[in-house]
C-alpha cells in the first residue's frame, strides 16, 4: 500500500516534534549545568541560541567549569561543530537552497535534522521537509528548555552539593554513547580518555582535550590508508 | 570583555561559519576519503576526553570523588537505556546522595 505524500508529510511533522520535546528536554540540562558553571542567563541563552549544538555547547561550559579559559573552550567547541559542515555538505544536493534560506539552513544544520533528513531520502521534497520541521522543532524546543533549566538553577547556591558537576561528565557520556558504534571506535574512545588523564597533571586545563585529536588524525589516516 | 563572553560569541559565530561552508564549498574538498576519515572520529575522542576530564580533574590534580561514583551510575543507566535526562540527573542523583551522607567529597 503506498502512503499519501499528505499522510507521510503529517507522520513526518508529528516526528520531527517528537525529537524537538524530546532533545529539549536535555536543553534542560544543559541551562542547568551552564548557570552552575558560572555562565550568565544571558550567555547561556545566547549559546542555545547561536551555536546551538548540543555537544559544542556542553563543551564550552564543561572546560570553564574545569578552570580552562575562553581559547580552549572556544577550539573544543569548533572542533566538535566540523561535523556540522560536512552535515551541511552533504545535504547541500537534496536541500537545494538560495539566497537567504542558506542562512536560516545552515544555523539548523544539526544531528538531528541531518538524520530525519537522511532517513526521509527516498523522496526529496519530503526529506527537505523532514530537515526543516526537525531544524525549527528542535530550535524552538532547545531554547526554551534552556531558560527553563537556566532559571531554575539560578535558585541553586551550592551546585556541588546537588551533584551537578557529575552531571557534566554524564551528559557528555551519554553524549558519546551512541556514538560507540564499533570495536575500533570504542578503542579510540578509551585512549582519547588516557590520554586526557595523563596530560592533565602535565598541561594546563582544557589542552588535554585538545590534544586528543591527534589521535583522531592518526586513527583516520591510518584508516584511510588501509582502504 | 568577559573571558565567558569571547567564548559565547566567538564559538557561535566559528559554529556558524562551519555550517554554512559545507553550503557554499564545492564538496570535493571534504569528501577525501582522509578528511571523512578523520573527521568522523572527531567527536568520539573528544567526548570521551571530555567525560573524563570533568570526572577526574580538578585544575591540574586528579581526584577520586563523588563525580566517579556518578559516572559509574550514569554507565549503568545508559546499559538499561534510561533516557538522556535520566542519565544526567541520576548521576546528579548519585553523587548529591553520597555527598549527603558523606561517604565522599
Amino acid at each position: 500500500m503506498k502512503i499519501s505524500p499528505h499522510a507521510r508529510r503529517s507522520t513526518v511533522t508529528r516526528n520531527a516534534i517528537g525529537v524537538g520535546l524530546a532533545t529539549g528536554v536535555y536543553g534542560i540540562s544543559f541551562g542547568a549545568l551552564a548557570v552552575t558553571s558560572g555562565f550568565s542567563f544571558a550567555q547561556t541563552q545566547v549559546l542555545s541560541l547561536g551555536l546551538f549544538s548540543g555537544a559544542s555547547q556542553f563543551a564550552v561550559v564543561g572546560i570553564f567549569g574545569a578552570g580552562g579559559g575562553a581559547i580552549a573552550a572556544i577550539a573544543t567547541s569548533s572542533l566538535l561543530g566540523v561535523r556540522n559542515g560536512l552535515y551541511a555538505l552533504s545535504l547541500a544536493s537534496v536541500l537545494n537552497l538560495k539566497g537567504i534560506k542558506k542562512i536560516f539552513a545552515s544555523q539548523i544544520t544539526i544531528d538531528e535534522s541531518t538524520a530525519m533528513a537522511i532517513a526521509n531520502n527516498d523522496d526529496e521534497e519530503m526529506s527537505r521537509w523532514a530537515f526543516w520541521a526537525t531544524g525549527i522543532s528542535v530550535f524552538v524546543f532547545w531554547n526554551i528548555a534552556t531558560a527553563i533549566g537556566a532559571f531554575g538553577a539560578s535558585f541553586v547556591a551550592d551546585p556541588k552539593s546537588l551533584g551537578l558537576d557529575a552531571a557534566v561528565g554524564a551528559a557528555f557520556l551519554a553524549l558519546l554513547w551512541p556514538r560507540l558504534i564499533n570495536k575500533q571506535i570504542r578503542i579510540v574512545g578509551i585512549l582519547a580518555g588516557l590520554l586526557a588523564i595523563g596530560l592533565t597533571p602535565l598541561v594546563q586545563p582544557g589542552i588535554p582535550v585538545l590534544a586528543c585529536v591527534l589521535i583522531a588524525i592518526f586513527m583516520g589516516l591510518k584508516n584511510a590508508s588501509d582502504k | 570583555m568577559e573571558a565567558r563572553w569571547v567564548a559565547v560569541i566567538a564559538s557561535s559565530v566559528i559554529a556558524f561559519i562551519l555550517k554554512f561552508s559545507g553550503n557554499v564549498v564545492p564538496a570535493r574538498y571534504l569528501e577525501q576519503p582522509k578528511i571523512k576519515s578523520i573527521t568522523s572520529l572527531v567527536p568520539i575522542v573528544m567526548l570521551s576526553a571530555l567525560v573524563v576530564v570533568q570526572t577526574f580533574a580538578a585544575g591540574q590534580d586528579l581526584v577520586i570523588d563523588a563525580r566517579l561514583a556518578g559516572l559509574v551510575f550514569a554507565i549503568i543507566l545508559l546499559l538499561i537505556r534510561a533516557p538522556f535526562i535520566v542519565v544526567v540527573f541520576g548521576a546528579a542523583a548519585c553523587a548529591a546522595l553520597l555527598r549527603y551522607f558523606g561517604l565522599t567529597n
